[in-house]
């Protein structure tokens, strides 16, 4: 710490090299963010505890940097050793001083215009390892930037953009290698998840995540669903040294709302996928929600942690599901624990003991329409959970809403919307949310705070017993860890559609987080 | 299809307005447009297209550059890769059928309805044109919006149907100030309304003893005893005259 700050009083700011062995023990510094959710363990939790329930109300705006672009954003920004990195749209990459708030550098790439992507040209954030910069792009390209300048290293494509593919999430830095997912679930495209390595941007393995005809599990396809059975993989996993396993969520299968091309439980859409670090292969997978017909992707952030179930000590992976249920799953070969609706759902009417979810009654998607709960976007969405090894709950920004899903053609056409039908918002019933504190093991709710909308924004929780969140209305606000009682607020003028984040600047605890069309830096200056 | 042509010239009237092309225009805005706009254009995640007029395109050229180029900084992509011009007319032929009413020939004399109007009160509260109070919704364009049946029910029954971001709210304050009116915002923590004289208040929700919303009420008046069987027929011909499209 001492050595940080005599750096920056003397002015020079020194990204040092960011090696695996400091990813792996990123709470040994808590000063820094090295990877999209704070940990390998996805946690989303700082160990810094400067800023308090007693001194929050002290915490003030210290600078705001505005992007470029009007498109959401949606990133998670990076802190290594004085430098945030941050992405804006389309697949820009901004180094900034964290004292000042001032630009060291930025990468501008010109995407191509026909680009398509379902839900606006955004980014996630970045990957660190070593001395480059990873940054996947809308045009499914990964490529290195170097750490200190932001010239570009290498540029790797990853899918043809024209086909719909696109890459939105963070990737995933992990020993010699970046774990890159893609998104196009609305395309019709194939998912799958690569790995290439860090130095060179050459592509070591991928994992098809549906099954060509006569593989494994391709008759859960039904003849030639598989061809554009999406189950993309856009959001970023998580990483288990140890057992030396990815895990990582995948998408809807396609087309979102018409099943009858795809007959089976189309795997492995909507699953918890455990790949080899080093190999990319298949160690095991759970299905959320087979032969998924309302956009379930389970593109949710996979948490792991240690923990006592049933008088035995476990090694467990936590996932609040878009579809609305709480998982509980063994991280070690992927055995069903436990579920428990966290929000309103009408779609099943249980899951069952081996963790398969038992499909209600009229919710199927129908020509004219059916009322079904959740939304489509889901009981959560992308955006972060937290997990907090201090009060040992886990924290997700649950969205409490329905709507109306219908059925309509499906006809695959290479890079056209690939939907089969869509949904309606319910006339007079907006929907709301909360920020919900669930007992990690048993999903149990302990407190929830509520929010005006359905939330886009994900969570942060403190060794200093906060939980920072987000909402549509623009409000950045904090919680109390344990009882969630709200301690602080700030309007920041713009929808919040992204993830917190804590660090040191100047030795002192910061929080961020992208807001409308800026970032901005929280911090008690005396 | 993957190279970007420029359309030579574009109309700056739809071309392509046939009950067919209207037709086709449907079955392309479903699988293309409605995932985000609703099968109706009603809105979702994408705005509410079935209203006469639209807040991105003027005109029906307009409207085309809308669709064919989509909007920058927003979730609205291009669909120049997917539909081709006539293709990209008729989706826009579609769109303004939406929520489009068509003229109809009604009993009731359109300028005694005028004068009505203005000497039953409306316009404390209804704008048109460039008179008229804020507190109800605007009727510069009704007409377009909305049919002969609709409208007089409306005058009979005020509250039967309300715009959806149309919402009566009571407060009463800590310090006992009672406010009745309509809202205009609202938050986790703070509320913004107009009372029933124009008066613009905002409120931290802290400050609040009680919030009562009041879905399908509305601060108008029912118009079932204040106006004749011929004075109703001229205020609806006088409401259905109110069109954006003349």
């Amino acid at each position: 710490m001492r050595i940080l700050i005599g750096l920056l009083v003397s002015g020079i700011i020194s990204p040092a090299q960011v090696t695996f062995d400091r990813i792996l023990h990123a709470e040994r510094e808590p000063g820094n963010w090295l990877t999209y959710s704070g940990n390998y363990s996805s946690h989303r939790f700082s160990p810094l505890d400067q800023i308090n329930p007693q001194n929050i109300k002290n915490l003030r705006p210290l600078w705001v940097y505005q992007f470029d672009a009007l498109d959401k954003a949606e990133t998670t920004p990076l802190v290594v050793d004085g430098v945030m990195y941050l992405t804006e749209s389309p697949s820009n990459v901004i180094a900034l001083d964290t004292r000042t708030g001032r630009t060291l550098w930025a990468f501008r790439r010109v995407v191509p215009k026909d680009v398509r992507v379902c839900c606006g040209q955004v980014n996630r954030g970045v990957a660190i390892l070593d001395d480059l910069v990873f940054v996947g792009t809308v045009d499914a390209h990964l490529i290195a930037l170097d750490a200190k300048t932001g010239s570009l290293r290498w540029d790797s494509t990853v899918a043809d953009y024209r086909t719909g593919h696109a890459i939105t999430a963070a990737p995933l830095a992990v020993k010699d290698k970046v774990v890159v997912g893609m998104a196009g679930g609305e395309f019709g495209v194939r998912g799958f998840l690569d790995a290439y390595e860090a130095k060179t941007g050459k592509r070591l393995w991928r994992f098809w995540t549906v099954p060509v005809e006569g593989e494994p599990v391709s008759e859960t396809w039904g003849g030639k669903g598989w061809k554009n059975g999406a189950a993309t993989t856009w959001v970023t996993g998580s990483y288990d040294p140890d057992l030396n396993i990815v895990y990582w969520g995948t998408g809807n299968p396609g087309p979102d709302w018409n099943g009858d091309v795809r007959p089976g439980d189309n795997l492995y859409s909507d699953c918890l996928v455990a790949l080899d670090a080093d190999t990319g292969k298949l160690k095991w997978h759970f299905q959320f929600t087979p032969h998924d017909v309302w956009d379930f992707d389970s593109a949710e952030i996979p948490v792991l942690v240690d923990a006592g179930f049933r008088e035995r000590q476990r090694k467990l992976v936590l996932f609040a599901n878009r579809n609305t249920f709480y998982y509980v799953l063994d991280r070690q070969n992927g055995q069903f624990l436990h579920a428990r609706a966290y929000a309103k759902q009408t779609w099943a009417t249980q899951v069952d003991d081996r963790g398969r979810p038992v499909p209600a009654a009229g919710a199927q998607p129908t020509e004219t329409g059916v009322k079904v709960y959740p939304h489509s976007a889901g009981g959560t969405n992308w955006f972060s959970p937290s997990y907090s090894p201090k009060t040992h709950l886990f924290y997700v920004a649950a969205r409490e809403s329905g709507n109306v899903v219908y059925k309509g053609e499906a006809d695959y056409r290479p890079g056209a919307e690939y939907n089969g039908g869509g949904l309606r918002n319910i006339p007079a019933e907006p929907g709301w949310g909360a920020i919900r504190a669930l007992e990690p093991t048993s999903g149990e709710l302990r407190w929830e705070y509520r929010l005006y909308s359905p939330p886009w924004a994900g969570v942060v929780s403190t060794a200093g017993g906060l939980v920072f969140g987000g909402c549509d209305e623009g409000y950045f606000f904090s919680l109390d860890a344990v009882n969630g009682k709200p301690l602080w607020r700030f309007q920041t003028g713009g929808k919040i559609i992204a993830n917190p984040i804590s660090y040191l600047g100047d030795g002192k605890q910061r929080v961020a987080i992208a807001a409308g069309h800026s970032i901005y830096v929280f911090g008690i200056e005396e | 299809m993957w190279q970007e042509q420029l359309p030579t010239e574009i109309a700056a009237r739809n071309p392509h307005t046939s009950a067919a092309d209207v037709q086709s225009g449907k079955r392309l805005f479903a699988s293309n447009c409605a995932v985000c706009h609703g099968p109706e254009g009603a809105g979702g995640r994408g705005a509410n297209l079935a209203r006469p007029t639209l807040r991105r395109a003027a005109d029906d050229r307009g409207l085309f550059f809308v669709i064919r180029q989509g909007l920058p900084g927003t979730e609205m992509p291009p669909a120049w890769w997917v539909l081709n011009e006539h293709e990209i007319w008729q989706v826009a032929a579609y769109v303004r059928s939406l929520g489009r009413v068509t003229v109809e020939r009604i009993a009731g004399d359109v300028r005694a309805g005028a004068d009505l109007f203005r000497t039953e009160g409306c316009m404390a509260c209804h704008q048109v044109g460039f008179e008229g109070g804020r507190l109800g919704p605007p009727l510069t364009d009704i007409g377009s919006r909305r049919g002969a049946a609709y409208l007089r029910a409306k005058v009979i029954e005020p509250a039967a149907s309300l715009p959806e971001e149309f919402l009566q709210v009571q407060i009463i304050t800590r310090d006992g100030k009672h406010i009745s009116g309509i809202r205009l915002n609202e938050d986790n923590y703070s509320i913004q309304v107009r009372d029933l004289t124009d008066q613009l208040h905002s409120f931290w929700k802290d400050d609040l003893k009680s919030l009562d919303r009041q879905p399908g009420r509305s601060p108008m008046p029912s118009y079932r005893d204040r106006l004749a069987g011929r004075q109703l027929d001229d205020v609806v011909a006088y409401l259905v005259s109110l069109r954006s499209d003349r």
